[in-house]
């Protein structure tokens, strides 16, 4: 090499990034919870909104005295929607002294933390985490690679599917049903759940079309309507959110296609502003843990404060439900460290957010709960809320208690001893 | 049958025209300097912004006006002040630019309205349906959007081939020198051509916004499309670009309404495939699946085949 | 006679000291590796201290293609990642098998399988150079990522495939659970690849991938096929992003699609640009830059992939030759020990040019607290200090300091440059006399 010195040179220059590198000190005095979602780039505004929730129930738990006497603390860490960084920003934490870190958007990252949540916490004993998964609706996370330090609140897929198709069975009207859903994990999840379940429950239901398209590729989804209208469906079933979700309904309301829509994710952001955009008033239909409108007055007032002070709705309910179960958890366990906890959480009993029974399950770390179906389009006086300034917001159809979505599980956990 | 053929095809046009009022600008902006502008989905996502606000102040028609002009500006900026000084460190160097101006302008596009949708409404006076085929409504936009598109191309055409200014710009991009030399400013030619071929793209940007979601990724969404148009199309050749961009369009939509797999074909002919065989999985799947990947297909075929494209004078 | 025996026996004792001057480099990098982990200790420090041995690997891979030969490819990490999904399933498979092949060999696997890949592709796509090549690369890894949402054994989906790489057969009763052991690994395999890439470099096909990024026209001339030279460069960058993406694979036990896809791409592209493409070193610089920041810049600013975005455009505009590039042109300058006349001039222009970056941050700062984020409330804290958006003066100071700093810029810099060549010609003419 012709500049020797300039190697040494810069070999040295390049350590300099490296001696900044500094694990921040916190203040020893609080309870410190890593939430690990993309906080830039193009998940960001689902991100932002998770830590605004977050942000709140510390709030809630701090204003109530803390926990052990200690101030709740959320850290963000931006994992840019991306697995590996999300290894990455997890390590951080850990670095920090953090124990107890919280995902939820994105399976893949979701897989890839709880994974690594067995591996590290086989290798590192005494300095155990926690995973809480407040959105990762991969079933495969509570069965097949279930473990021990994975704990989920939202109902996963399978489990939607289920509560969704107990409401099926009472509606005679659904006669040519539609499946149309968004080519990974998820979508083959939904539309695998919806054909076993309806072949059970109402095997009369002809399943008229089975589409899976591309993920957040395509920009026009008439041909699509157009395959669905030449079907005769009178329903479809679609797990599509974001814009999948946006341009579909666009383009449905568009050719003036009229089907009952049963979704997972109509209400997510964006959601309400299409259907609002394409006129279809109480046709769309969402399972989920909660709405806005359900007549709870305990909910209805948080979420008056929430929207009060974020200008967004509520759309996390589960993460009330697990920001209190984790309060209660850590005061029952009067410890910190994450074994003693995971010990009280789970098996763990509740009243939750917005009324009725739940619990999380010790086989596999899943919370069960009562289960909503509701509609969005013009509101009553019965429903106070809309949704993203729309002027529409949901009305409950009906609600299943949690035993009527109850799902076996394939789990085999590893418990420590 | 046939009414899914007719408004596939209806469609599929009308995906291709708006393709084409992007890849025509890009097409002018490659024969000129030579490299692919990446920023160019850029510049229709900043059309589709400008025009979603200042439709919220005066309404839809005002920004169908403003909005291309005011982008065309943007870019001939950035030639003037960006490209012109990285020409003298090579091609790479100028697509590298561009690749960081993609990423640049979607940055300042989020930090600016964010990174969820924003609610770009299609005006009142196009909200109705124009014809029904068989059962399915077309809505008038739509149409809307394929005049202005068709419009907008033979007023391309008209200029580049029957007027002085076009003259001058078809000679400054294949001989620039000797164009110079005549006396004519060719770097402010340049400038022009590049901050015509943005306002191209701004244009499809207003008209497509409310059609489809306008939000921050629509540039990464379409971008690497484009590319493909104009590689087959053929480098430098418009009516290239429109043929090619047809073609994508109408493989898009129609690909898309195919549910035929290779399994089904391995079947019409008796035979079946073991559904557990690995070899399963790939003829398991469906053109409908495999659509938006058909155009990249294309573009490796052309490019190992026949590299100047279909219409194209000249490589790269 | 005496003198001819004295010379003899010191000729081996010379050519020991000239061996150790032109390879010492190699032994000093050993040594940074093996001394790195001792200083730095923390679990971050180690994790990042990974990361960049692996980018060093990829980044210098595609160097090969990009500064070596002038084959710019938007699609390099689809031979890292087909190499990490090759590792991962032979260690799945190794492991259900219960073969005796330790960890530190999977790499290999991985290198022959970004081998294979760039054999089958390569044959296509380097026929042609320049932007043929380059697009034909995005297709292609346009094409590889979206199969993999299609082939769900091999990519395993969404949540990718796993593995545990304390199951393989032990040597030396390593596990390789703890990250120092996997560090060491992937410094080792860190070092093997410089070593071989730089060997590359000096070998007569490196020149001839010299010459046909120069003039690929006037090499047939020659004799050579373009073709075959660009071929080959293409399969072995294949090689070394193959085992690149191995030792990813190893480190976080988890491939899925984003190893191929296009952002990975992107990433690599940067690196190595940013580091320089003219030089060795470049490449290894850009790497270690941006995996620092990619891992901690994000947690000082949300906008980090705004200065990302603008560090890149500065770089291709103003510094072509990227950071190594501009480490070179003060190298003469250290041997003839005129140095020190640089250091008031770049001092002055360094200090200015700080002022207005500061302005300028805080500028985009407050601007983004603003427009995105106006329901959080206008306070944000810029180094140590609490501003409030909303207020006329934290502005005002910006603006202050942006166009005070500018003005500042434009009168040290033509010093600064004067600086430069009366040192570059002082050194110059060191050398001649």
């Amino acid at each position: 090499m012709r500049y020797p010195n300039a190697l040494l040179i810069s070999c040295l220059c390049s350590l300099v990034p490296i001696v900044l590198v500094q694990t921040p000190v916190f203040a020893q005095d609080t309870v410190r919870i890593a939430y690990i979602d993309p906080l830039s780039g193009g998940g960001a505004s689902i991100g932002e909104v998770g830590v605004k929730t977050f942000q709140f129930m510390a709030d809630e738990i701090n204003a109530k005295g803390g926990v052990l006497g200690k101030k709740l603390e959320i850290v963000p860490y931006d994992n840019k929607l991306n697995p590996q960084e999300s290894l990455v920003q997890v390590q951080k934490a850990i670095d920090a002294g953090i124990r107890i870190v919280t995902q939820g958007n994105g399976s893949s990252v979701a897989a890839a933390i709880s994974d690594f949540a067995a591996k590290f916490n086989e290798r590192n004993p005494g300095k155990e985490f926690l995973f809480l998964n407040y959105a990762a609706v991969d079933p495969v996370l509570t069965n097949d690679k279930c473990n021990y330090w994975h704990f989920r609140w939202d109902a996963n897929s399978d489990i939607k599917m289920e509560a969704l198709t107990n409401y099926m069975k009472t509606r005679p009207s659904i006669k040519k049903l539609y499946l149309i859903n968004q080519d990974y994990s998820f979508g083959q999840a939904v539309r695998a759940a919806a054909k076993t379940m309806l072949s059970a429950k109402r095997p009369d239901i002809q399943i008229v079309g089975d589409e899976m398209h591309p993920l957040l590729k395509i920009t026009d989804f008439a041909p699509y309507v157009a395959k669905i209208k030449a079907s005769g469906a009178d329903s479809a079933v679609t797990g599509n959110w974001g814009q999948d979700f946006a341009l579909l309904l666009k383009a449905a309301a568009d050719a003036g296609l009229q089907v009952d829509w049963y979704t997972y994710y109509a209400g997510g952001t964006g959601g309400p502003t299409a259907i609002k955009q394409s006129g279809v008033n109480h046709r769309v239909f969402e399972i989920s843990e909660g709405h806005a409108n359900i007549p709870h007055q305990a909910s209805q007032d948080f979420e008056g404060v929430f929207r009060a002070k974020y200008e967004i709705g509520l759309i996390y309910p589960r993460v009330v439900n697990q920001m209190r179960m984790l309060a209660a958890a850590i005061d029952e366990a009067k410890s910190l460290e994450a074994p003693k906890i995971a010990a009280k959480l789970e098996g763990m009993k509740v009243d939750v957010f917005n009324g009725g029974d739940g619990f999380m399950r010790k086989d596999d770390h899943q919370f069960f709960q009562p289960m909503y179906i509701a509609s969005f389009g013009e509101r009553s006086d019965k429903e106070p809320f809309d949704e993203e300034k729309t002027g529409w917001g949901w009305r409950i159809i009906t609600r299943l208690d949690a035993e009527n979505t109850m799902l076996p599980t394939s789990c085999k956990m590893d418990r420590p001893s | 049958m046939l009414e899914l053929i007719l408004i596939s095809t209806l469609n599929g046009v009308l995906f291709g025209m708006l393709l084409f009022l992007m890849a025509s600008g890009l097409t002018l902006i490659f024969s000129m300097m030579g490299v692919l502008n990446f920023a160019h989905a850029s510049f229709y996502m900043l059309g589709a912004f400008f025009g979603f606000q200042i439709s919220r102040y005066v309404g839809f028609w005002p920004a169908l006006i403003v909005a291309p002009p005011l982008v065309g500006v943007v870019g001939a900026l950035v030639e003037r002040y960006g490209l012109r000084n990285v020409h003298r460190h090579g091609h790479v160097a100028e697509m590298l630019f561009t690749f960081g101006l993609a990423f640049v302008i979607e940055e300042i596009v989020q930090m600016i309205w964010g990174k969820a949708p924003v609610d770009y409404r299609i005006p009142a006076l196009l909200d109705f349906t124009a014809f029904t085929v068989f059962s399915t409504n077309y809505p008038a936009y739509k149409l809307f959007m394929l005049v202005i598109s068709i419009g907008i191309f033979i007023v391309l055409l008209a200029v580049l081939t029957r007027t002085r200014v076009g003259l001058i710009i078809r000679a400054s991009l294949t001989h620039p020198n000797m164009v110079a030399m005549l006396g004519h400013n060719v770097p402010r030619v340049f400038m022009l051509v590049f901050g015509l071929g943005c306002a191209l793209a701004a244009v499809a940007g207003v008209i497509a916004g409310p059609a489809l979601v306008t939000q921050s990724n629509m540039a990464g969404l379409l971008g690497p499309i484009l590319f493909v148009i104009v590689v087959i199309g053929g480098l430098g050749s418009l009516p290239g670009a429109f043929i090619a961009s047809l073609l994508i369009g109408l493989i898009q939509t129609f690909a898309v309404s195919v549910n035929a797999s290779l399994t089904d074909l391995i079947g019409t002919f008796g035979l079946t495939l073991d559904a557990r065989s690995p070899l399963a999985e790939l003829t398991n799947v469906t053109v409908a699946q495999i659509a938006p990947v058909i155009p990249y297909l294309l573009l490796v075929l052309i490019l190992v085949l026949r590299p100047t494209g279909l219409f194209g004078t000249r490589e790269t | 006679m005496t003198e001819v025996a004295a010379t003899r026996a010191a000729a081996p004792v010379r050519s020991w000291l000239a061996a150790l001057r032109r390879h010492g480099l190699w032994l000093v990098a050993a040594l940074l590796f093996l001394g790195l982990p001792l200083v730095f200790r923390s679990g971050t420090a180690l994790t990042m201290m990974s990361l960049m041995g692996i980018m060093i690997v990829f980044a210098l891979s595609y160097n090969m293609l990009l500064g070596q030969t002038g084959l710019l490819s938007f699609g390099h990490a689809v031979y890292y990642g087909l190499g990490a999904f090759f590792v991962v399933h032979a260690m799945n498979a190794i492991i259900r098998a219960k073969l005796p092949i330790p960890l530190p060999a999977m790499p290999l696997i991985g290198g022959t399988a970004g081998l294979a890949f760039a054999v089958i592709f390569g044959s296509v796509s380097t026929r042609r150079g320049g932007t043929a090549f380059a697009m034909i690369s995005l297709g292609l890894a346009e094409l590889v990522e979206s199969s993999s949402l299609i082939l769900r054994g091999f990519f395993g989906g969404e949540e990718g495939i796993t593995t545990n790489r304390t199951r393989l057969f032990r040597l030396f009763d390593w596990n390789f659970g703890p990250q120092i052991q996997v560090y060491y690994l992937i410094a080792g395999w860190c070092l093997i690849s410089m070593i071989a890439i730089y060997a590359v470099t000096h070998t007569p096909f490196g020149r001839m991938c010299n010459a046909v990024r120069e003039n690929p026209e006037r090499i047939e001339f020659i004799g050579c096929s373009r073709t075959m030279v660009r071929f080959i460069a293409f399969c072995l960058a294949g090689f070394f992003a193959g085992i690149a993406g191995g030792l990813a694979a190893i480190n976080f036990e988890i491939v899925n699609a984003s190893y191929v896809g296009l952002q990975q791409s992107g990433i690599v592209l940067l690196a190595a640009y940013i580091g320089g493409i003219g030089h060795f070193i470049g490449p290894v610089l850009g790497a270690i830059l941006v995996t620092y920041l990619q891992t901690m810049l994000s947690d000082v600013t949300e906008i980090w992939q705004l200065y990302f975005g603008l560090m890149f455009i500065a770089v291709v505009m103003f510094a072509p030759g990227g950071l190594a590039g501009l480490l070179m042109i003060h190298v003469p300058l250290v041997r003839a020990r005129v140095l020190h006349l640089l250091m008031l001039p770049y001092a002055l222009l360094l200090a200015a040019s700080s002022i207005a970056g500061v302005g300028a941050i805080v500028i985009v700062e407050l601007a983004h607290r603003l427009t995105v984020k106006a329901t959080e409330g206008a306070g944000v804290r810029l180094f140590g200090i609490s501003l409030e958006a909303e207020s006329a003066w934290p502005w005002l100071v910006a603006v202050a300091l942006v166009a005070g700093g500018g003005l500042l810029t434009r009168a040290a810099w033509p010093p600064a440059t004067r600086a430069l060549s009366d040192a570059t010609a002082a050194a110059h003419w060191a050398e001649r006399s």
